[in-house]
């Protein structure tokens, strides 16, 4: 399953860090960061989406504390 | 400006006014040193409390590289170092770069919805018994009906129900010409409805509809990344490590082998920390990929992502489908050649009656030729199957088709040699000349193929049409290949052969009208669909969309992807050229931490600035 969601990243550095740090999650099929765009879209297996989705939503605050996500 | 930005400016503001009184008290009072560094902590931690703070969390999550971390043991060490001033500099131009890339980032985005706006705020639903509400266009049921008033978007796409109008299309194809519509015809929307009063009928949800499609798809693009993107993002994340531990070495090593000088070699180091933050690498190149698409948007080209604009730079090869691409996909007679004694007109006029009875496209065509004349005069039509028509006009047999007819009916004519379908026309078994009824080449096809050449791409073109209407084309276009008599698996294969025998980095670029191309606009490097209002197909298997249906579109798109790409290099050249510099320098002892803050801050600026040219694509 595939979901876009609304976030807020203040720098591109910290964007590309985040989709790093998502993209290495279990259970993570895709998951792209846009700066720019100011937007999320992850890409994750059916069953556990909701709860990959809450651990990639620790690991971006892990990487940067005043990432914000609209859910 | 959002509430985040102004306060962030507020806090800039105070700290520079306080950094400044606590420079010249400073250098007007001799201090002891605990004084100084008392005086110069106020403007330091009111500008840099949550880089600190973010320091401290990093630490914490182990992200030791991230800038915060890396600004706040720069600036610290500086205060270890009793270089106050510095300190606090440092922190404040960071602030200050910070800032403006956020202003900066935040303006092209708003320009960019501003380019794009398309979204109908509302749509006026007619109720059952005639009253009309205002509503969200996402509850609109499929077969509602709208009214849709003067200058006002048309909020979904559907039929016309009731009254004229010509509608803007400038905001979705860039083109300033209106089009009229009536009763019956289709409407897209994000059409601005000019000077009449519509009332339409839905044919689909506002979701599905052409302006939710596009937004979407401009929306979406900056998350496809390029290639030139994901190895600056790869870069960074080497680079500063990297950077951190030259930083360390420089430290440590010189003093060791020199013997002393801790304190230079320390200030040398912070310098280096300084410069290894990543930010102006990282944000030039997706704003300028941004700018690019948002450019590209505002002229009707639509680009669904980074990687497609950069394949799109590099195109050497377009391979064009004929009909619908580069010829007008409807026929018109192009040429009337009249036997002896016999007017132009009355030939068209023989060949339009005796034809009237069939909706053909061609008898179509020789109507409008012949301004359409009084179908009354014609009567007893007779088709002769594979042949062409005997029709009784004003009283007189008169056969109109093709060489067999004449062939068969025993008449003496003229063969006409010319590529595209024929029409012979007789009279009481007199010949009377014959017509050519051509596919008609679009205005701007010659134009865009002139623009390929120029730029230096292959031009092939492809279709299922006779060999000798393709040559002709060919010609006229001046187009390199040309490729004919083609099924639709054998589009898909020729594009196989194309690809397989192109030479290095090169792409190939597949241009088509959408219909029943959607297996090759896939296979080719970059597939892009012409005249997309309203086709799903096209706009889901291309990876570049054109509003309209101007080939000439494609050309401009190329230059587009070409100046983007240019702007991305020059700014992945300028970032890493003055951070080398400024890292050699810095570690000579040459450049100090100003130089680095400029290396950090001044050429993101520089980098931002430069990619917001993209901004202004001019249109042709």
């Amino acid at each position: 399953m595939q979901k876009k969601f609304k976030i807020e990243v203040d720098c591109a550095n910290c964007a590309a860090k985040i989709e790093q740090a998502i993209s290495k999650l279990p259970g993570v099929n895709n998951v792209s960061v846009s700066f720019m765009a100011q937007k999320m879209v992850l890409d994750a297996e059916d069953e556990r989406f909701d709860e990959v989705l809450q651990a990639s939503v620790k690991a971006a605050k892990r990487v940067e504390p005043d990432f914000e996500i609209e859910l | 400006m959002t509430k985040k930005q102004k306060k962030t400016l507020k806090r800039i503001i105070v700290s520079a006014l306080l950094y400044l009184t606590a420079a010249l008290l400073t250098s007007a009072l001799t201090l002891p040193g605990w004084a100084c560094l008392m005086i110069f902590l106020i403007p330091y931690l009111t500008i840099g409390y949550d880089v600190l703070r973010k320091a401290v969390l990093g630490i914490i999550h182990r992200e030791v590289f991230d800038e915060n971390f890396l600004m706040a043991v720069a600036t610290v060490g500086a205060l270890c170092l009793r270089e106050y001033s510095e300190a606090v500099a440092v922190m404040l131009f960071y602030q200050i770069g910070e800032f403006f890339q956020s202003y900066a980032v935040g303006k092209s985005r708003q320009s960019i919805s501003e380019l794009m706006d398309i979204r109908p705020d509302s749509a006026n639903l007619e109720r059952a018994d005639g009253r009309v509400e205002v509503v969200d266009p996402d509850n609109v049921p499929i077969g509602s009906v709208l009214v849709v008033r003067t200058g006002e978007k048309i909020p979904i796409d559907g039929v016309v129900l009731e009254g004229e109008s010509s509608l803007s299309t400038a905001a979705l194809t860039g083109e300033s010409k209106p089009r009229f519509v009536r009763c019956g015809d289709e409407v897209i929307s994000g059409c601005v409805n000019g000077d009449g009063l519509l009332k339409i009928k839905t044919t689909k949800l506002y979701g599905q509809s052409t302006v939710a499609k596009i937004l979407d798809l401009v929306e979406n693009s900056s998350l496809k990344k390029a290639r030139a993107e994901n190895f600056i993002t790869r870069f960074a994340h080497y680079y500063t490590p990297a950077v951190c531990i030259g930083a360390l070495i420089l430290a440590v090593v010189p003093p060791l082998v020199l013997g002393g000088g801790w304190s230079e070699w320390i200030s040398r180091a912070l310098t280096f920390l300084v410069i290894s933050c990543p930010c102006a690498l990282v944000i030039s190149i997706p704003l300028s990929f941004f700018g690019g698409i948002g450019g590209a948007s505002r002229s009707g080209i639509l680009v669904k992502g980074g990687n497609d604009l950069e394949n799109l730079a590099h195109i050497d090869t377009v391979v064009f489908d004929k009909t619908g691409t580069l010829t007008k996909g409807t026929f018109a007679v192009s040429r009337a050649e009249p036997a002896q004694g016999i007017s132009r007109e009355e030939l068209l006029e023989q060949a339009a009656l005796a034809e009237s009875f069939s909706s053909h496209p061609i008898s179509k065509s020789l109507r409008e030729a012949a301004g359409a004349p009084d179908t009354r005069r014609a009567a007893n039509a007779r088709e002769i199957a594979g042949q062409g028509v005997c029709t009784q006009v004003d009283g007189r047999t008169v056969l109109a088709g093709n060489a067999r007819l004449m062939e068969e009916q025993g008449i003496a004519f003229v063969p006409n040699n010319r590529a595209g379908t024929i029409v012979y026309v007789a009279r009481d078994g007199q010949f009377l000349g014959s017509v050519l009824i051509a596919d008609e080449v679009k205005e701007n096809a010659r134009k865009a193929i002139d623009g390929l050449k120029a730029a230096g791409v292959r031009t092939v073109m492809l279709t299922g049409d006779s060999e000798s209407v393709a040559r002709k084309v060919g010609e006229d276009l001046g187009l390199d290949e040309v490729h004919a008599e083609l099924l639709p698996d054998g589009k898909v294969q020729q594009v196989e052969e194309l690809l397989a025998d192109r030479s290095g980095r090169g792409k190939l670029a597949f241009a088509g009208d959408g219909i029943n191309d959607a297996p090759v606009l896939m296979r080719a490097d970059v597939g892009i669909a012409m005249g997309a209002m309203g086709s799903d197909a096209a706009i889901e298997a291309a990876d570049v969309v054109l509003m309209d249906d101007d080939p000439s579109k494609i050309t401009l798109a190329m230059k587009t992807a070409r100046k983007c790409m240019r702007i991305v290099y020059e700014n992945i050249v300028l970032a890493l050229g003055v951070k080398a510099i400024c890292l050699i320098l810095g570690a000579m002892g040459i450049a100090n931490m100003w130089a680095a803050v400029f290396a950090d801050v001044g050429v993101m600026v520089l980098a931002v600035l430069n990619a917001m040219r993209m901004l202004s694509v001019k249109k042709q």
